[in-house]
């Protein structure tokens, strides 16, 4: 153990982590000593600050090739971990971005620390490379985000939302924390990489790490929520503040992939066949069940949610891929994702505000009332369906070629007759918003200058992901390769 | 580096719609002002690149390569052909008469004009693209506009109905064809999507020594593969059994795009099943060439019996269109020299009648406000060049020596002589048919008497629209009387394909 020394390069490695603990200990700080006339100014700082040390990671804390197991093998400082951290600071910021003048979240500073801890824990997700770290780290995340999902305490939809998530968190993690015990007790270790020797050396019987590694999923697939374990995700998503749906569809779902990635890859290719096979089968279910879903769905929350149930199931087949190219399709596919479902929740946060509603039917007319707006929930509906020139489209493209690569055709099959049930309901939510009409068509829609940055830089990124893809999948491929 | 044309070409629009968007909605003039300068831009530089295109080197030119995704081999590669050009040139056209058309929109014609341009600059990106991905990539960008021009702008009785089975059997086509494309690129292990490396390395025989076992028997790769490849791009084409989108299709829209979508998007549709079925799995389409005869058989007559009995003025264009698409398809499955020929002129012929016929159907429409044909009567005395083009349209549609619909037609039935003399006899019959529902519609809608609820009020169409007319009327004379314009630089382009077919 080398974890008394002082090292500073192990200092910059999680300098992410350091700074977003000081900048949560700033907000509260603030919100204390602040009167209530200044505290609207908490979710700017929240969103600048998060700015701010992402900037702050890109240029100091890229990770170095040698030695990348630090503290003790705590974490693991790679490229993996970095991007992931990036996409999660990218993601806090812009939530923080939509929540400054929501009414109930936006003057309240415990909210916006609990986002910035929430943020801690995933950057950390993405980085532990010990059981130990692992469990604390996925706790450090779903906790400040079961109190976040009920934050609205007046509304009973939001109360529900809190609990709902909580309870179905706390089962699926215990059934998570029963592998983990399972897996130390059979190694007598909890470091990643440490187990998977073990395992390949063939110290432990198949059919044991086999029932540990499902166990493990079952934790995993409540944070991507996959197939069986997605029942949360649309009352969840509906009842939470919008700007907590857009983080905890964006930003939790990739810190749930980069935990899967790793250690599905590092720590289970011993039986890689076992659980190839069982995410395939998952992937697929996932994928067709959120779609058919999706169609039926009245309340554009929902909607959104049983699309991102499908979009999991479509990341999935990059996993499945077994292979750098597949997982380097996912993780693509997940930056992809992140950056549209942001844009579109950060439309249905404006279109709220100023309309109060979230009924699909209550679109209608918006083309009129906002062609800015309109415009983003295009760019945002389309990119969703896969369509090009956006980022949906080269993340599909990427995804569909790792499977047809490792010789799962069927699987490639399935995900493009997916994409076009998902393209029936999201040109339906379009039509909505270009074709009907409305008794409201005269009152304009305010776009506030919080959210018009968010949404004018999600816009943005979609359409340069997706047209200047060769930058991002090198680097999300390099963050694969990292696994390998 | 010399100055890169194409590229220019298919960017302008779009780089057009965008700034059109900036424009403030509600001045409507200056959005349509803007529309038609960039339309003009794009006809002139296809036009300059129609002519410029040195006939006598034949081959891909206009040529350049930019890397793109280089790690998958991805590039951005564009280039022309004695098959390509022609149509370039015709999106032009179309475009820019279809701007002249619709200019009496308004709708937020903002938008409607910055979607169309979408949709134009994904045509364009089709038919130059020489990188299988680039194809994709902009075929789809041409599909999803439509979904909105048509939803929003189109026929208020059938729009939304229309717009969306369009774009799902469009978009399933474009994906089963991409699953196929993507098991091609895997296959042939040359890890680039650049279509001429792949139709080289189809040459050198990559494909030959994969197949799949099926039912005990050994099939080869191209002849399994060749299925999802074709068929699903024959899909926009309009093949039968998969056709019924297009009429539907065609009468929900508004006149500028059932004009872009008969003219131009179905050529997309043909154009995309040969470059990538025919050309790069040639073995898959020798194997399967019966099954394309017997289907686009089918088209052909089933297509104009159809036409024929229908009562809406539309919709009878809308089957014939069905039924002029399933010659261009007979002509790829000859396979032979006249046939390709004759398919690839066809391609530009229809698409320039059919923007004609949507053209004047929209200017009937506008004034008299229903499309059946037993109310309507006499148009010809009150528009008297709309009837001078239809009745031009019709003549080049059954055929009629001295118009392109000849020149066209000709060489598809020499080549499907030499085929399958059956095939070409059935296939006559769809002419006289042709004829037939041709001469209805002209006698009808145009002679006769005018019923007395329209006498007095129908107004004469603007000169815009008369630009248009003349603009799309003229074409097909031209090429009718002068052939040479065309039919030379097609079939070179047509023993290129043929060349790959291990024939010539």
């Amino acid at each position: 153990m080398i974890v008394a020394d002082f090292i500073p390069s192990q200092m910059l490695a999680i300098l992410p982590q350091i700074l977003l603990l000081v900048l949560a200990i700033l907000i509260l700080l603030a919100d204390a000593v602040w009167k209530p006339a200044q505290r609207q100014w908490l979710g700017w700082i929240s969103a600048l600050g998060l700015g701010a040390v992402l900037i702050a990671t890109l240029f100091f804390s890229r990770p170095s090739t040698d030695q990348p197991l630090l503290f003790g093998g705590m974490i693991r400082h790679d490229w993996l971990a970095f991007f992931f951290t990036v996409l999660f600071l990218f993601s806090a910021s812009i939530a923080c971005m939509l929540s400054i003048g929501l009414g109930g979240v936006s003057d309240r500073g415990e909210y916006y620390a609990l986002v910035i801890v929430a943020t801690l824990g995933m950057s950390l997700m993405a980085s532990a490379a010990d059981l130990v770290m692992l469990y604390l780290a996925i706790e450090t995340t779903s906790i400040p985000l079961y109190v976040l999902a009920g934050f609205l305490k007046q509304d009973d939809k939001s109360t529900e939302s809190g609990l709902k998530y909580f309870l179905f968190g706390a089962m699926t993690s215990t059934v998570m924390l029963y592998g983990f015990t399972l897996l130390y007790g059979a190694a007598g270790d909890t470091n990643l990489y440490r187990l998977a020797d073990r395992m390949l050396a063939g110290a432990i019987p198949v059919v044991f790490i086999v029932g540990a590694a499902v166990l493990v999923l079952v934790g995993f697939s409540f944070k991507v929520a996959a197939v069986p374990f997605h029942f949360w995700t649309p009352d969840v998503y509906e009842g939470a503040p919008t700007p907590i749906t857009a983080f905890v569809s964006t930003a939790s779902k990739a810190a749930g992939f980069a935990v899967l990635l790793r250690v599905l890859l590092a720590v289970f290719p011993a039986v890689a066949p076992y659980w190839v096979s069982l995410l395939a089968v998952v992937a697929a279910v996932t994928m067709t069940l959120g779609n058919l879903l999706a169609l039926s769905q009245k309340n554009i929350k929902r909607l959104l949610a049983y699309s991102s149930i499908a979009h999991a199931g479509y990341a999935l087949i990059g996993v499945v891929a077994l292979s750098q190219f597949g997982a380097g399709s996912m993780v693509f596919y997940l930056g992809a994702y992140v950056l549209t479902n942001l844009a579109a929740f950060a439309v249905v946060v404006v279109f709220a505000r100023a309309a109060g509603s979230e009924e699909i039917a209550d679109y209608a007319g918006m083309s009129r009332r906002s062609p800015g707006l309109a415009l983003a929930m295009l760019v945002a509906m389309l990119s969703l369906a896969g369509m090009p020139p956006l980022a949906g489209f080269v993340a599909k493209f990427f995804v569909f070629a790792a499977a047809v690569q490792s010789g799962l055709v069927w699987l490639a099959v399935l995900g493009v007759l997916n994409a076009i049930i998902g393209l029936y309901y999201y040109l339906t939510v379009l039509k909505v918003v270009y074709l009907y009409r409305s008794e409201h068509e005269d009152k304009p829609i305010a776009l506030a200058p919080p959210q018009a940055l968010a949404l004018g830089i999600c816009v943005l990124g979609i359409i340069l992901v997706g047209t200047v893809s060769a930058p991002w999948l090198t680097w999300a491929v390099q963050a694969a390769g990292s696994l390998f | 580096m010399s100055f890169p044309i194409l590229s220019v070409i298919v960017f302008t629009p779009i780089v057009a719609g965008m700034l059109i968007l900036l424009i403030p909605g509600e001045r409507k003039a200056e959005v349509r002002v803007a529309a038609l300068a960039a339309a003009s831009l794009a006809l002139g530089l296809s036009l300059w690149t129609y002519f410029s295109y040195d006939r006598a080197a034949g081959g891909y030119q206009f040529v350049q390569q930019l890397a793109w995704i280089p790690q998958l081999g991805v590039s951005y590669h564009v280039g022309v052909d004695g098959m390509s050009l022609p149509l370039v040139l015709l999106t032009g056209v179309v475009m820019f008469t279809g701007v002249l058309i619709s200019w009496g929109i308004e709708d937020r014609p903002r938008e409607f004009f910055a979607f169309l341009f979408i949709l134009a600059t994904g045509v364009f990106g089709v038919f130059v693209a020489l990188d299988l991905f680039m194809l994709f990539f902009f075929y789809e960008i041409a599909v999803f506009p439509m979904y909105l021009l048509i939803a929003i702008w189109g026929w208020q009785v059938t729009r939304e109905y229309a717009a969306m089975k369009l774009t799902l059997y469009l978009f399933v086509g474009s994906v089963v064809a991409m699953v196929g494309a993507l098991v091609m690129y895997f296959a042939s292990g040359i890890h680039t999507f650049d279509m001429l490396a792949l139709s080289q390395a189809e040459q050198g025989g990559a494909f030959d020594h994969l197949a799949y076992n099926l039912f005990g028997q050994s099939v080869p790769f191209q002849v399994v593969w060749f299925l999802p490849v074709f068929f699903g791009f024959a899909v926009l084409g309009g093949i039968f059994p998969v056709h019924n989108w297009s009429p539907d299709g065609h009468v929900a829209a508004p006149t500028a795009v059932s004009m872009f979508h008969a003219g131009v998007l179905m050529k997309l549709g043909a154009f995309a099943a040969l470059r990538v079925g025919i050309m790069l799995l040639p073995e898959g389409a020798k194997y399967w060439a019966w099954l394309i005869l017997a289907l686009a058989t089918v088209n052909v007559v089933y297509g104009a019996f159809i036409a024929m009995v229908q009562t809406d003025f539309k919709y009878v264009i809308g089957f014939s269109s069905v039924s002029h698409m399933g010659l261009v398809m007979l002509g790829f499955a000859t396979l032979n020299r006249q046939g390709m020929t004759g398919a690839g002129l066809q391609m530009f012929s229809h698409g320039v009648m059919t923007a004609l016929f949507f053209a004047v159907v929209g200017m009937v429409y506008d004034r008299a406000h229903t499309r059946e044909i037993p109310k309507l009567g006499g148009f010809a005395k009150a528009m008297p060049l709309v009837a001078v083009a239809f009745i031009i349209g019709g003549l080049v549609s059954m055929g009629m020596p001295g118009f392109s619909g000849f020149i066209a037609e000709f060489p598809i039935f020499m080549g499907l002589w030499q085929k399958q003399p059956i095939v070409a006899l059935l296939a006559a019959v769809a002419i006289v048919v042709t004829a037939a529902y041709i001469m209805r519609v002209i006698g009808r809608v145009f002679f006769g008497g005018m019923p007395a609820e329209f006498e007095g009020h129908i107004s004469p169409i603007t000169a815009l629209d008369k630009v248009a007319l003349v603009i799309l009327s003229a074409i097909l004379v031209i090429i009718g009387i002068y052939p040479a314009i065309m039919a030379p630089l097609v079939e070179s382009g047509a023993v290129s394909v043929l060349r790959l077919l291990g024939g010539g």
